[in-house]
């Protein structure tokens, strides 16, 4: 039974790490691109575009892979492991200006 | 990974499959419209006609009738189904008019007069006298349920449907990598196999029509993005979906996105040229209308014009418009050419730059609605439309089945009859529910109030009454088979209400020739044959294992 119970939390705690850390992480790239792009000189709309369009593909293959991980754990060290540097480039590019 | 395809799949399987089946009928949503105003006129083999020579018609109609107009309109029908064009014109405010005008917010628009015009014969009808049509959406009405749903406000529908179209993206891109031995697989189809038979056949749908569907599911999240990733745009623009006008002037909208970035506007807005102010030039006569619409073809291709726009006609500072008549994959990015009305020359501004990215993005909108696509590619599409359909049914009956043998002896589980009740009320009663959408568009008064709402009552109350009988019959296998033969009974005797209340029916239409209508009653036909065949195979196996206690279902049906 208490096998069964801690199942269950593994489950729900990779259906979560999925849904939503995905979803989170997914969106920080696109604004990570969206910025990197425009500094690489591409025009406002085209490098807003580009990275949305995209983001569904990323999103797929983030929740692919946190239910490939080995254990729901592993996959939200994974994405916080991710995250943390596009993070960081994101709050530099920022404060950079250039941003918004 | 395959838990993950399984249970994707299983959640959102029920409104996909309505979201499949309503937008399948959306790539005949104007034959599907014609049908259902059997007031318009028979179709007879439509006449082939040159743009150019029915443009110089009107042009003559217009001087005659409209010589002081301020503004023409010449529009050629964008309806698949409908080949008369309009010609309207405004007429300029009467001299009393002005001054009640600028007094209140009352603009003396009413002055603009518009008659049908049919571009092969070149004669034109007045709007009154032509026939009067019941009020019904449509095939239109069944397409916006594909994204809109019904009874719920648009908003939550685009994010359901998203939600729901995110997931069906995962469970085919989960489904192919789970699926290792996909080309093998699809060349077994094991027929009379019960379970086995139910996964082959749904990997040979699935597999026939992948390039499709997966086409189909990730262009359909492009058309609301900016609801579904709104991160991005809050950066780049500090704006989220909720911007002012309702999406339509949003920054990711291929359709009008020159507003905010000022490399974009410099051309010019349209409204421009669209001044209501009556012209102050002095006369002028206009140029051969017919020769600038043999230039926009050769620019454009044949019949690609969608619509001129004269401001100011029989004046100096007359302005002529051409409108594509785009259907999306057009390799030409002008939407628009202006002319000088006196010179006939080309004076329209630099076209807006457009990067690959919103190429891309144009390719993505314009292979989902299919515009583009000629009659067979059409039929294409509604056929991969309704693979998806099947795609969907089989993957769902075949969760059923796996736990079915699961529970055998057992009694079923409350998610189990919930799941088999889902699948009863959707799969049978949508179908049915299409059925009732047309079988009401003949049998309510055509002059009754809010009749096209009664319309989408009846999909839906015939709907709810398959879910009803699958709560009530037990077991599944006797209310299968009660509903499958229900729809096919109400696909296979449409034709013959058709024929009853109307003078539209194959009769008339196939001697006539209009196979836009004449196609309906016979796709309708085999669909009911469609459904009668498996009614026949629930009934086969029900009649082969007479009251042993097998589980019901439709387990051992193909």
């Amino acid at each position: 039974m208490k096998a069964d119970m801690q199942r269950r939390l593994a489950v729900t705690s990779r259906i979560i790490a999925g849904a939503v850390g995905g979803y989170a992480l997914t969106s920080l790239i696109a604004i990570a691109l969206l910025l990197v792009l425009q500094r690489l000189g591409m025009a406002k709309d085209e490098a807003l575009l580009a990275p949305t369009l995209g983001s569904f593909v990323i999103y797929a293959v983030i929740v692919m892979t946190v239910f490939h991980a080995r254990s729901a754990t592993r996959a939200w060290l994974g994405l916080i492991g991710v995250s943390v540097p596009i993070a960081l480039l994101v709050a530099i590019l920022m404060q950079a200006g250039g941003g918004a | 990974m395959a838990w993950l395809h399984t249970w994707t799949g299983l959640v959102v399987g029920w409104v996909l499959y309505f979201v499949f089946m309503t937008g399948t009928a959306g790539y005949f949503d104007e034959e599907i419209t014609r049908w259902m105003q059997p007031e318009a006129p028979l179709a007879a083999t439509a006449a082939p006609f040159s743009s150019v020579e029915a443009v110089a018609k009107a042009q003559a109609i217009l001087r005659e009738k409209a010589p002081a107009a301020d503004r023409w309109s010449i529009d050629p029908s964008w309806d698949r189904a409908e080949r008369h064009w309009i010609i309207s014109w405004a007429n300029p405010p009467e001299p009393g008019a002005k001054d009640a005008a600028s007094a209140g917010e009352d603009r003396p628009r009413n002055r603009r007069e518009r008659l049908i015009f049919d571009p092969a014969a070149g004669d034109v009808h007045l709007p009154a006298d032509m026939p009067e049509v019941r009020e019904t959406d449509g095939g239109l009405g069944l397409y916006r349920l594909h994204y809109h749903l019904h009874y719920i406000s648009e908003h939550s529908a685009i994010l359901i449907v998203g939600f729901c179209t995110m997931l069906m993206f995962l469970a085919i891109l989960s489904g192919v990598v789970t699926h290792k031995k996909i080309f093998k697989d699809f060349f077994t189809f094991r027929p009379g196999k019960g379970q086995r038979s139910w996964l082959d056949m749904h990997n040979i749908v699935s597999v026939t029509a992948l390039p499709f569907f997966l086409m189909i599911t990730y262009s359909g999240l492009i058309f609301f993005m900016y609801a579904y990733m709104p991160a991005t745009m809050k950066v780049a623009y500090g704006v989220e979906h909720s911007w002012p006008n309702d999406g339509y002037s949003n920054p990711l909208n291929p359709r009008t996105n020159n507003r905010f970035d000022g490399a974009r506007a410099a051309g010019g807005s349209r409204s421009e040229h669209m001044s209501e102010e009556p012209s102050a030039a002095p006369p002028a006569p206009l140029t051969n209308l017919a020769s600038l619409a043999a230039e926009a073809e050769r620019q454009w291709g044949e019949g690609a014009i969608g619509g001129i726009s004269v401001l100011h006609p029989g004046r100096a500072d007359a302005r002529v418009t051409f409108i594509f008549l785009d259907n999306g994959l057009a390799r030409n990015a002008r939407k628009q050419i202006l002319f000088d009305g006196v010179t006939g020359a080309d004076i329209s501004p630099p076209p807006f730059r457009q990067g690959t990215t919103w190429k891309v993005q144009n390719v993505l909108i314009a292979l989902h609605e299919g515009l583009f696509a000629g009659p067979l590619l059409r039929w294409l599409y509604f056929l991969s439309g309704l693979l998806g359909c099947a795609m969907i049914a089989t993957g769902l009956i075949l969760w059923t089945i796996k736990r079915r043998q699961k529970q055998r002896g057992a009694g079923d589980s409350v998610s189990f009859r919930l799941v088999e009740t889902l699948n009863i009320g959707t799969l049978a009663g949508l179908p049915l529910g299409v059925a009732a959408y047309f079988w009401a568009n003949r049998l309510l008064p055509a002059a009754m109030e809010g009749r096209a709402a009664w319309e989408y009552h009846s999909l839906f109350a015939a709907m709810g009454a398959i879910f009803l009988a699958a709560v009530l019959i037990r077991p599944a296998r006797r209310a299968w088979s009660y509903a499958l033969w229900t729809v096919a009974a109400a696909f296979l005797l449409l034709p013959l209400l058709n024929a009853v209340t109307t003078d539209r029916h194959l009769a008339v239409t196939v001697p006539a020739g209009d196979w836009v209508l004449a196609g309906f009653d016979l796709t309708m036909l085999a669909f009911g044959a469609t459904f009668a065949v498996a009614a026949l195979k629930v009934r086969s196996k029900e009649a082969t294992a007479p009251g042993r206690a097998r589980p019901s279902g439709m387990a051992e049906v193909a």
